[in-house]
């Protein structure tokens, strides 16, 4: 079942085109990965789809529906989520309120203190941050302010979860844990697109890859098939 | 050339950084190892000045530059690139790249050096009037460092160099910063990419929960069983 | 431990209530002078508390208080010998609360500063306009309104105070006290994780403003005159805005603190130095800003803190039960 569908997808900015007629489908517990050189257009595609910014032109459909043109709030409650590059978590909350927001306000129900703060502790677990519960966002270590987004995504209860660059800044061994607690989402049944420069991650647990360059898809296929590729060797993988 | 003696740092009443001490000689390029949170930039400010040691000396050159402000210690060859790049978002690229040479004898020789950053960086020449925070990610940290290598620094703090840049950006960097290296630059690097990190460096430090565990070439820290498993994943 | 924590619990709704008892029994029992006294102090806990409400939390400033202030006073001025005194000032804060839904609506997409000067700017907006009204279509300035016994006025402040501090504190410790936190914290997070934005953001503006515009309705009826330039007087934007910051804002009574203190030393000071009093003032808020962002109430937690610190320490080095607190 395909859970997104992208048609024809482009927005212009002034002059300058920074995604052009892109097509991008996306399967049902798939983790696709989305990679291309610095200025591609990654993160503004991943705009477009959340509803960040409005697209130029295109059509964007997700789980049967056209989203073009919703508000974020509503993408988000219809089940799609995504995380910033930049790590937008909320520094004044304790991590508790940060993923309690996602709970009460990610989804279309209505919940009682009860019902999403039981969600919320459910999640803490899953991700490995119930130790952290009362910590205000701002004291904790890059690597844990990623999890608390991550969490909180995790919250408003999705059907695709969008990742940016979530694993930029961590050292091999927390990109390892990363890794693992993506593969843990996938297995809760949610579909992932990930945008990531860092080629452990998308060569090991991306199902599919898609490559992006100066706004346009340039190369899609397994991560054998990318990484052999001349064209994503010469833009964007390097010898 | 640098030398970090016994550095003792707190935030506010939490002590972070216990008895550190470090060296980096003329033309080495050394590599500083450790998770998030042990306390690598934490380190990288109290040398710059941007935050004061409670006890412990940095010295530069022989003069002792402990607790100078950050203005001065860029004055006397130190530069500094901050991790996430901390561009001014509202100047053009252009722009920013001046502000690197802002001190009096940067400005005068800042058309050339502002040419060497082109050619290492082309793309940041094809969008050299186009303001900061429309830049992707990568493309500011491209900025970053041409902002840095702009007050002709002596000695450069890169921290987390490759943050957020595409595989072949992150492979050109290295070996640009073995050049820079080449051509007299003194270097000393914190990064997450051990592996790549390890392959250009001479030495390496590895500092956890704010204490140096381990030193010693790049060779040997690359075959240290600690390192291996803990930072390179194998 | 036990016994402690409950009486704890129990012990701050208590002292409000026996305050509150006080503040009901004493127009019984002192000067007149002293009622007028509270009503200012009353308002300006009103203004204060509801600038608190919506830009404490969100972070967007607001100077249109005043507007707010001085629908309320022409809704007195207009409806005050029509209407009945509970309807009429029913209707000021519904007036204010439709001013404010509309100015939201337009201008609660607008940045910070740029919030800020939109909001100024339109207290002088309608200042003016109802001005050149007044001169040129309606042909009468200033109005007289039916009077009202300040003990009358007082027990309708105290009630809207009342009311004021009960929809604040559950707001507060509702999701959507939280989800105003994350607007003032990180806007764009907040919407992506399903937070309608600019619904919360318009009706509580609006919910605030609602506040000022009861309090603005009742203070007129102890006002013999009111023209567009006495009812719009930035100064309803400034002081508000100050009292609050001055109290702090991380406490449900913090903008009470500021609004209380504040407007008692404005009292004593117009008295006394009715030239110099503004100056004092600045001079007050600039230290505020310089020694005591988050207000008096950061102070007290502060020093709490300190306190609690030092205690630890002692009981550290006295070799107490308590496990080194170093990590």
């Amino acid at each position: 079942m395909q859970v997104l569908q992208v048609e024809g997808l482009t927005k212009n900015f002034g002059g300058l085109r920074a995604v052009d007629g892109v097509d991008l489908t996306v399967e049902s517990g798939e983790i696709l990965g989305l990679i291309g050189p610095n200025g591609a257009g990654k993160t503004t595609l991943f705009n477009l789809i959340s509803g960040t910014i409005k697209p130029s032109a295109g059509k964007v459909t997700f789980l049967g529906e056209n989203i073009f043109g919703l508000k974020p709030y509503t993408i988000c409650r219809k089940g799609l989520v995504r995380t910033f590059q930049s790590c937008k978590i909320f520094p004044e909350l304790t991590v508790f309120q940060n993923v309690i927001l996602g709970a009460f306000f990610g989804t279309s129900e209505k919940k009682s203190w009860e019902q999403a703060a039981l969600q919320t502790r459910e999640i803490l677990e899953f991700v490995g941050l119930a130790h952290l519960s009362d910590v205000p966002a701002a004291n904790l270590t890059l690597l844990d302010q990623k999890q608390v987004e991550v969490a909180r995504a995790l919250a408003t209860q999705p059907k695709l979860l969008m990742l940016d660059e979530m694993m930029a800044g961590l050292n091999p061994a927390e990109v390892e844990a990363a890794m693992t607690l993506v593969q843990k989402i996938r297995d809760q049944g949610i579909t992932i697109i990930m945008i990531e420069h860092v080629m452990k991650a998308i060569m090991n647990i991306c199902g599919r890859i898609v490559v992006l360059d100066h706004g346009k898809k340039v190369a899609e296929g397994s991560p054998k098939e990318i990484s052999t590729n001349k064209k994503v060797i010469e833009i964007y993988l390097g010898e | 050339m640098l030398e970090v003696k016994n550095l003792n740092v707190f935030y506010g009443n939490v002590q972070v950084l216990w008895d550190v001490s470090l060296d980096v000689k003329e033309g080495e390029i050394v590599v500083l190892v450790g998770a998030n949170g042990a306390g690598k930039t934490t380190l990288l400010n109290t040398i710059t000045g941007i935050i004061q040691p409670a006890s412990g000396s940095v010295t530069f050159l022989g003069k002792d530059i402990t607790g100078l402000p950050p203005n001065e210690i860029v004055e006397m060859g130190i530069s500094y690139l901050p991790e996430g790049g901390r561009l001014f978002p509202d100047m053009s690229i252009q722009e920013n790249l001046e502000m690197g040479s802002f001190l009096k004898k940067s400005w005068k020789v800042r058309k050339e050096r502002q040419e060497q950053v082109f050619e290492f960086f082309p793309r940041l020449q094809e969008r050299r009037k186009q303001l900061a925070k429309t830049l992707s990610g990568g493309e500011r940290q491209m900025l970053a460092m041409g902002r840095c290598l702009m007050s002709g620094p002596k000695l450069c703090f890169f921290d987390e160099l490759s943050y957020g840049l595409a595989p072949k950006l992150v492979k050109e960097s290295f070996q640009m910063l073995q050049m820079l290296r080449d051509n007299g630059l003194t270097i000393f690097l914190i990064e997450q990419n051990v592996n790549q990190s390890l392959e250009i460096a001479d030495r390496a430090y590895v500092l956890e929960n704010g204490r140096i565990v381990l030193q010693g070439t790049s060779e040997e820290l690359k075959n240290n069983d600690h390192v291996r498993k803990a930072y390179l994943g194998i | 431990m036990k016994a402690e924590n409950v009486s704890k619990r129990y012990l701050t709704p208590v002292i409000l209530i026996l305050l509150l008892a006080l503040l009901i029994a004493l127009p019984w029992f002192t000067r007149p002078y002293m009622v007028v006294l509270l009503k200012t102090i009353l308002m300006f806990t009103i203004l204060s508390l509801s600038w608190a409400l919506f830009s404490g939390t969100t972070g967007y400033t607001s100077l249109a208080t005043a507007a707010f202030y001085g629908v309320g006073l022409y809704t007195a001025a207009k409806l005050g010998n029509v209407l009945p005194v509970p309807l009429m000032v029913l209707c000021g804060g519904l007036f204010s609360f439709i001013l404010a839904a509309a100015i939201g609506a337009i201008t609660l997409r607008l940045k910070g500063i740029y919030f800020a000067i939109f909001t100024l700017s339109t207290v002088e907006l309608i200042k003016n306009v109802m001005h050149w009204y007044e001169i040129n279509v309606a042909g009468v300035r200033g109005h007289r309104i039916l009077h009202v016994s300040d003990a009358t006025v007082f027990y309708y402040l105290l009630g809207i105070t009342v009311l004021l501090l009960l929809v604040t504190y559950l707001i507060k410790r509702s999701k959507y006290g939280l989800a105003l936190s994350s607007i003032g914290s990180c806007e764009e997070a907040a919407a992506h994780i399903g937070v309608n934005v600019i619904t919360l953001k318009v009706f509580t503006f609006a919910l605030s403003s609602f506040f000022v515009g009861l309090a603005g309705a009742i203070m007129a009826t102890s006002i013999n005159y009111i023209d567009a330039y006495i009812a719009f007087d930035l100064n309803y934007s400034f002081f508000p805005t100050l009292m609050a910051i001055f109290g702090g804002m991380g406490n449900l009574f913090g903008p009470v603190i500021g609004a209380v203190v504040f407007s008692y030393l404005r009292e004593i000071l117009i008295t006394r130095f009715p030239y110099a009093y503004m100056f004092i003032f600045g001079l007050v808020m600039v230290l505020t800003i310089l020694y005591l962002p988050n207000g008096l109430v950061g102070l007290y937690q502060t020093i709490r803190l300190k306190l609690k610190q030092a205690n630890n320490k002692k009981e550290k080095t006295l070799g107490g039960k308590h496990a080194s607190t170093s990590s």
